[in-house]
C-alpha cells in the first residue's frame, strides 16, 4: 500500500491544452459596469496563458460581490465565509502544495473582518495569489463604509462621510514581516491587470495584488478620475516587475522602481497625488511556510511501526 | 469504598512499624507551582501501574504558571489513587498528603480534599523559620486545621535534600518520591528507571542527583516513619499502557491516519498539540498553530476539503469562536473533526478545571439548522479510540464530528489495554481519480442523504463549494423546495447514523427504582457510586452515553423500566428547593434538558460545578437523598 503523506505531490503534468472555454462557468450575476467582470476576464485569460489544469486549480473566496468569482470559473472553487478565505487557502495549500491556489477577497473581507488573517497569511508567505478587489465600499450589503473608503465619502452608515482616513492596504502589507510580493493594478486597464496577475502567479510566495475596482452603484465617482485622466496614473516599471510597453503611449507618468527596494516601495505606497500601479515589492528569497513544513511521506507500515514504538514508551 | 485505615490515627510514638493493608488508597503531593510535585505524582503513578495496581492520577493545577509561593490558591501537584483492581476515578478524600508547605496543605484542606483521618507529611522548615511572618502563617494555618483529625508528621525535606544538592527547591520532589516509595513499598529499580528516564533529557548528572535524592528520601523514611501502607496488587493479564487523555487523543489522531491538526493555544486542550507536534514531526503530518481560533478551524476545513480529514482542537471559548466555520463545514458537507476539551465556563471561567457545560453549545451552538455529530469519550482509553471513530464518521457522512473531552480526562492518567493498532484505521489517500460523467458534488441519496465527496485534483469534478444554499450541482439556489430538500438531506444523515448505533448497556439490573445517566469523564465515579449504593441495598442502575448527538437508540425503553431517571453531570442546575425555583423555571443539567426534549420522560438531574471531578461519595449521597425523598415510602 503506497500510503502517501498528504504533503506529497499528486500526479504530474499532461499534454492536454486548455482554451478559454475550458475555464468559463455560468454567466456572472454582477451589476453591469462592475469591475468584477474585468477581473474575471483577466483571470480566465491568465488560466489559458499559464495552461493551468482546471482540476488542479482552486479559487477560494470569502463573502461579498467579488467573492462570487469562483462560481464563474470552471476550476475547483471554495466560496466560504466572510473574511476567512485566507485560512481556508492556507489549509488547502498545507495539505496540497501541488494545487494552484487563488484567493479572491473584497475590501471588507481582507482589510476589515479578516484583517488578522491577511497579516498572518503575508507572513506565512505560502505560494498563492491573493487578490484584493477593492471597490472602497460594502456593495453586497448595500453601501456601508469600508476601511478603504476615502475620508469624507458618504455611505449609508456614515452619511456625512467616512470619519477616518482610509486604510492603505499596500502600506499595511509592505509593513508586515516576510511580505514577498505586493502589487497594485486597476481593473479598467486590462493589459496592466493581466500582466500583474501573471507576475503574481509566477512569483513563488504570497502574491498580494490590490485591484482598484469600480462599483458602478456606490463608488463610481471615486474612480472616475483614474479612468478618464491617464495623467493621474503613475506606472512603476522594472524588468523584475510589470512592464507593458503598449501602455506607455497612454500613461505618461512612470517611475523606474526596483521591486527589491523595500524602502522605496514603502515610500511609493504612501498616498500621493497619483494612483501608482505596478509591482511595489517582490523578493522570492523569503521563506515559504509550505516548504518549511514539508515532510517526507511515510508508508502505513512505517507509521504503524512508529506508533508501536511510541506506545512502547507508555507500556506498563 | 471502606478502606480501614483508621490505624493511621494512632499516636506517633508507637515504636514498631505498623503496616496498613488495604485494597486501595488515595494520596496527594502538593507544593508551590514549579517545585515538581506533579512529576513526583506521575512517576509514583507509573511505578504503581507497572507493579500491577489500578491507578488514576489527576493533576492539581493552579491557573497560573508560577503563582506567588506559599499561597493556598497556588497549590499544585497530583492526586494519585491506587487500588487492587482497575481505578476509574479520583475517589473521595485523600488519606495521605505530602505537602511542601503548610499553605498548599491549607488550600487542599479548605477544598475539603482531605479525609479526617489523613496523615500529613510536611516540610519542617516553616514552623521554625527565621522569618516571623512565615512562622505566623504556619501557626495560623495549623490553628485553622485544628480539630480536623489529621495526623501531621514533620519531615526535614530541605535539610536532607541539601546533603545531596545545592538547590533543594529543585530536588524535594524526588526526595518525596523516596518517602512514598518506602511507605508503599514500591519497586526501587522501577523508580530509579523512571527517574533516569525523566531527567536524562537534561543531563546524566541531573539524573544521577535525582536518583540520590530519591534514595535519601527512601532512607529517611525507613529510619523515621512508623507506618507503611500495603495496597494489594493484581498482575495485569494483558499488555497495558499508561497516559493521560490528551496524549491518548494525540495518539488516536495519528492512529486514525489524520495528518493535519490546526489549533490555537488554549487550556486545557493545548497539551494534545504538544504531543501531536512532536509525533507529526516524526510520523509525517502538520500541526499548524494558527493566528487565532477561527483560523485554526479554517485551516482544518481547507485541508479536509482538499485531502485527508483534518481536525482542530480547542476548549469552550475557542469553540465559540469557531462557530461560523462549523456552520460552513456542515452546510458544505466538508468532513471535519473538532475536539473540545471542556473546562469551566462561561467566558474564561475556570481554565484548568473540569466541567461539562459545553454540551448544548456543542450540539445547538451553530446558528441555522446545523445537524452534526457529537460524541464524548468516557475514559482515557476511549480518548484514543474516539479519534478513529470520529475520523471515520466524518468521512463516511461528510459530517462535522465534535468530540467532547474534558479537563478530567485531559490531565488524568490511567493504565488501559494497549491498543492493537489496526492498519485499517489509517485514512486512505485522497481519491484523485476522474469523476464519472454526470456525477454531482452533492448527489444525495434521497433515502440516506449521503453523497460521495469530490475533491480538488479529480478531473471532471470541478465545482464551487459554497456555504450558500445550494442544489446537487453546488449551484447557489434560493428557492424554497431546494432549501427544504437539502436541509432534509443533511438532517437525514444523522438519522441514518443513529440507526446504526447500539443502545447503551445498563450498568446493573435493567429495571429498578432509580437510573442514573451520565456522559463523559464521570463514568468511573458514577459507576462506583452505583455499586456502593447497590451494596447498601438501593435499587440503582446507570447508563453512560457516548453518542450525544444523535443520541443512542432505545433510551425511552430503558427509562420506562425505572421509577425515576436522573442525570449526573458536572454542569449547573437549580436545586428543586432553591428559592424561586419551580418545575416550570428550573434550569436543569444540560443532558437532562436534552433527554427531556428527546424522550418526553420527566428526567431529573443532580449536577455540581465544583471545579473538580465528582467524588463518588457525593454521588452516593445524592442517590440516597433522592431515593429517600421521592422513592421510599
Amino acid at each position: 500500500m503506497n500510503e502517501l503523506c498528504s504533503l506529497a505531490v499528486y500526479g504530474a503534468g499532461d499534454d492536454r491544452s486548455f482554451a478559454l472555454g475550458d475555464y468559463e462557468g455560468p454567466l456572472p450575476r454582477w451589476c453591469p459596469g462592475c469591475g468584477d467582470h474585468s477581473v474575471l476576464a483577466a483571470v480566465q485569460r491568465l488560466l489559458v496563458a499559464e495552461q493551468l489544469a482546471p482540476e488542479r486549480t482552486v479559487f477560494v473566496s470569502g463573502i461579498g460581490c467579488s467573492s462570487r468569482l469562483p462560481h464563474y470559473v470552471r476550476t475547483y472553487g471554495f466560496h466560504g465565509i466572510h473574511g476567512r478565505a485566507l485560512p481556508v487557502a492556507t489549509g488547502i495549500k498545507l495539505h496540497r502544495p501541488d494545487l494552484s491556489v487563488f484567493v479572491v477577497m473584497g475590501d471588507g473581507d481582507c482589510t476589515s473582518i479578516g484583517a488578522g488573517h491577511w497579516l498572518h497569511a503575508t507572513r506565512y508567505n505560502m505560494d498563492m495569489v491573493a487578490l484584493l478587489l477593492d471597490n472602497n465600499i460594502y456593495g453586497l450589503t448595500k453601501n456601508q463604509t469600508s476601511p478603504t473608503t476615502p475620508q469624507g465619502y458618504p455611505s449609508n452608515t456614515q452619511p456625512r462621510g467616512s470619519y477616518l482616513p482610509a486604510l492603505n492596504p499596500l502600506e499595511a502589507t509592505l509593513g508586515m514581516t516576510n511580505a514577498s510580493f505586493v502589487a497594485q493594478t486597476a481593473e479598467w486597464i486590462p493589459a496592466h491587470l493581466f500582466a500583474t496577475l501573471q507576475a503574481a502567479h509566477r512569483h513563488r510566495g504570497f502574491s498580494f495584488v490590490r485591484v482598484l475596482q469600480r462599483c458602478p452603484k456606490y463608488t463610481a465617482p471615486l474612480f472616475e478620475e483614474g479612468m478618464r485622466k491617464p495623467d493621474v496614473i503613475e506606472l512603476l516599471v522594472h524588468d523584475d516587475g510589470v512592464t507593458v510597453p503598449a501602455l506607455a503611449g497612454v500613461y505618461k507618468h512612470s517611475i523606474h522602481h526596483d521591486p527589491l527596494d523595500l524602502d522605496g516601495a514603502r515610500r511609493l505606497a504612501e498616498e500621493g497625488d497619483r494612483i501608482r500601479l505596478g509591482v511595489f515589492f517582490r523578493d522570492e528569497s523569503r521563506s515559504r511556510y509550505e516548504d518549511i513544513r514539508r515532510l517526507r511521506s511515510f508508508t502505513a507500515e512505517e507509521k504503524i511501526d512508529l506508533l508501536e514504538g511510541e506506545l512502547e514508551r507508555h507500556a506498563v | 469504598m471502606a478502606t480501614g485505615v483508621d490505624v493511621l490515627t494512632e499516636p506517633p510514638s508507637r515504636p514498631e512499624i505498623r503496616t496498613i493493608r488495604t485494597s486501595e488508597h488515595v494520596l496527594e503531593i502538593v507544593s508551590d507551582s514549579g517545585e515538581g510535585a506533579q512529576k513526583c505524582g506521575q512517576i509514583f503513578g507509573n511505578v504503581s501501574a507497572r507493579m500491577g495496581n489500578g491507578v488514576w492520577t489527576v493533576e492539581i493545577i493552579p491557573a497560573e504558571i508560577e503563582p506567588p509561593p506559599r499561597s493556598p490558591a497556588g497549590a499544585s501537584g497530583n492526586r494519585v489513587r491506587i487500588g487492587k483492581g482497575p481505578v476509574t476515578n479520583w475517589g473521595d478524600e485523600t488519606e495521605l498528603v505530602v505537602a511542601f508547605n503548610e499553605q498548599a496543605l491549607l488550600g487542599r484542606h479548605r477544598l475539603g480534599a482531605l479525609a479526617s483521618h489523613a496523615t500529613v507529611l510536611i516540610e519542617n522548615l516553616w514552623a521554625t523559620h527565621a522569618d516571623p511572618g512565615i512562622r505566623g502563617q504556619w501557626s495560623e494555618a495549623l490553628a485553622e486545621m485544628e480539630g480536623s483529625g489529621y495526623r501531621i508528621v514533620e519531615v526535614p525535606m530541605e535539610e536532607r535534600c541539601l546533603t545531596v544538592v545545592e538547590n533543594a527547591r529543585r530536588g524535594k520532589n524526588m526526595f518525596v518520591l523516596g518517602l512514598l516509595a518506602w511507605i508503599y513499598d514500591r519497586d526501587r529499580d522501577l523508580c530509579r528507571d523512571q527517574i533516569e528516564g525523566a531527567f536524562r533529557k537534561k543531563s546524566e548528572e541531573v539524573a544521577a542527583a535525582n536518583v540520590r535524592l530519591f534514595e535519601e528520601g527512601y532512607d529517611w523514611a525507613a529510619e523515621n516513619l512508623d507506618f507503611r501502607i500495603d495496597v494489594e496488587t493484581s498482575q495485569a493479564r494483558e499488555p497495558m499502557v499508561v497516559m493521560n487523555g490528551n496524549d491518548a487523543i494525540a495518539f488516536g489522531a495519528v492512529a486514525a491516519g489524520m495528518e493535519l491538526a490546526a489549533m490555537y493555544p488554549i487550556t486545557p486542550a493545548t497539551s494534545v498539540s504538544h504531543r501531536l507536534g512532536e509525533m507529526f514531526e516524526r510520523f509525517g503530518g502538520v500541526l499548524h498553530q494558527a493566528e487565532d481560533e477561527i483560523a485554526a478551524a479554517g485551516v482544518a476545513i481547507g485541508a479536509s476539503y482538499a485531502g485527508k480529514v483534518a481536525f482542530t482542537i480547542t476548549s469552550g471559548p475557542g469553540l465559540a469562536l469557531k462557530t461560523e466555520f462549523l456552520g460552513l463545514s456542515i452546510m458544505a458537507e466538508i468532513p471535519l473533526v473538532v475536539v473540545d476539551v471542556q473546562r469551566g465556563g462561561p467566558s474564561t471561567g475556570l481554565p484548568t478545571k473540569v466541567e461539562q457545560s459545553d454540551l448544548l453549545a456543542a450540539i445547538f451552538g451553530q446558528p441555522g439548522d446545523a445537524p452534526h455529530v457529537v460524541i464524548a469519550p468516557a475514559t482515557i482509553e476511549e480518548c484514543f479510540h474516539v479519534m478513529v471513530t470520529a475520523r471515520r464518521i466524518a468521512e463516511a457522512f461528510r459530517a462535522v464530528v465534535l468530540v467532547l473531552s474534558d479537563a478530567n480526562l485531559a490531565t488524568g492518567m490511567q493504565p488501559f489495554r494497549r491498543p492493537a493498532i489496526d492498519p485499517a484505521w489509517l485514512a486512505e489517500s485522497p481519491d484523485q481519480s476522474p469523476v464519472p460523467e454526470g456525477m454531482q458534488p452533492y448527489q444525495w441519496d434521497p433515502r440516506t442523504g449521503l453523497s460521495a465527496r469530490i475533491m480538488p485534483g479529480q478531473p471532471g469534478g470541478m465545482h464551487t463549494l459554497t456555504g450558500l444554499a445550494h442544489d446537487e450541482a453546488s449551484h447557489v439556489v434560493y428557492d424554497s423546495s431546494t432549501h427544504q430538500r437539502s436541509s432534509t438531506m443533511r438532517s437525514r444523515k444523522m438519522a441514518v447514523l443513529q440507526r446504526a448505533l447500539q443502545p447503551p448497556e445498563v450498568n446493573g439490573p435493567p429495571e429498578g427504582k432509580l437510573l442514573l445517566v451520565g456522559w463523559g469523564s464521570t463514568k468511573g465515579a458514577i459507576e462506583e457510586a452505583v455499586s456502593r449504593a447497590r451494596s447498601e441495598g438501593l435499587s440503582v442502575s446507570s447508563i453512560h452515553l457516548r453518542f450525544l448527538s444523535p443520541l443512542e437508540p432505545g433510551l425511552r425503553g430503558i427509562f420506562d423500566r425505572f421509577g425515576k431517571v436522573m442525570t449526573v453531570e458536572i454542569n449547573y442546575s437549580d436545586e428543586p428547593d432553591d428559592p424561586y425555583i419551580t418545575e416550570e423555571n428550573r434550569r436543569r443539567g444540560q443532558m437532562a434538558f436534552l433527554l427531556r426534549a428527546q424522550t418526553l420522560v420527566d428526567v431529573d438531574c443532580w449536577t455540581r460545578v465544583p471545579g473538580e471531578p465528582l467524588r463518588p461519595r457525593l454521588i452516593l449521597d445524592a442517590i440516597r437523598g433522592r431515593m429517600r425523598k421521592e422513592l421510599m415510602p
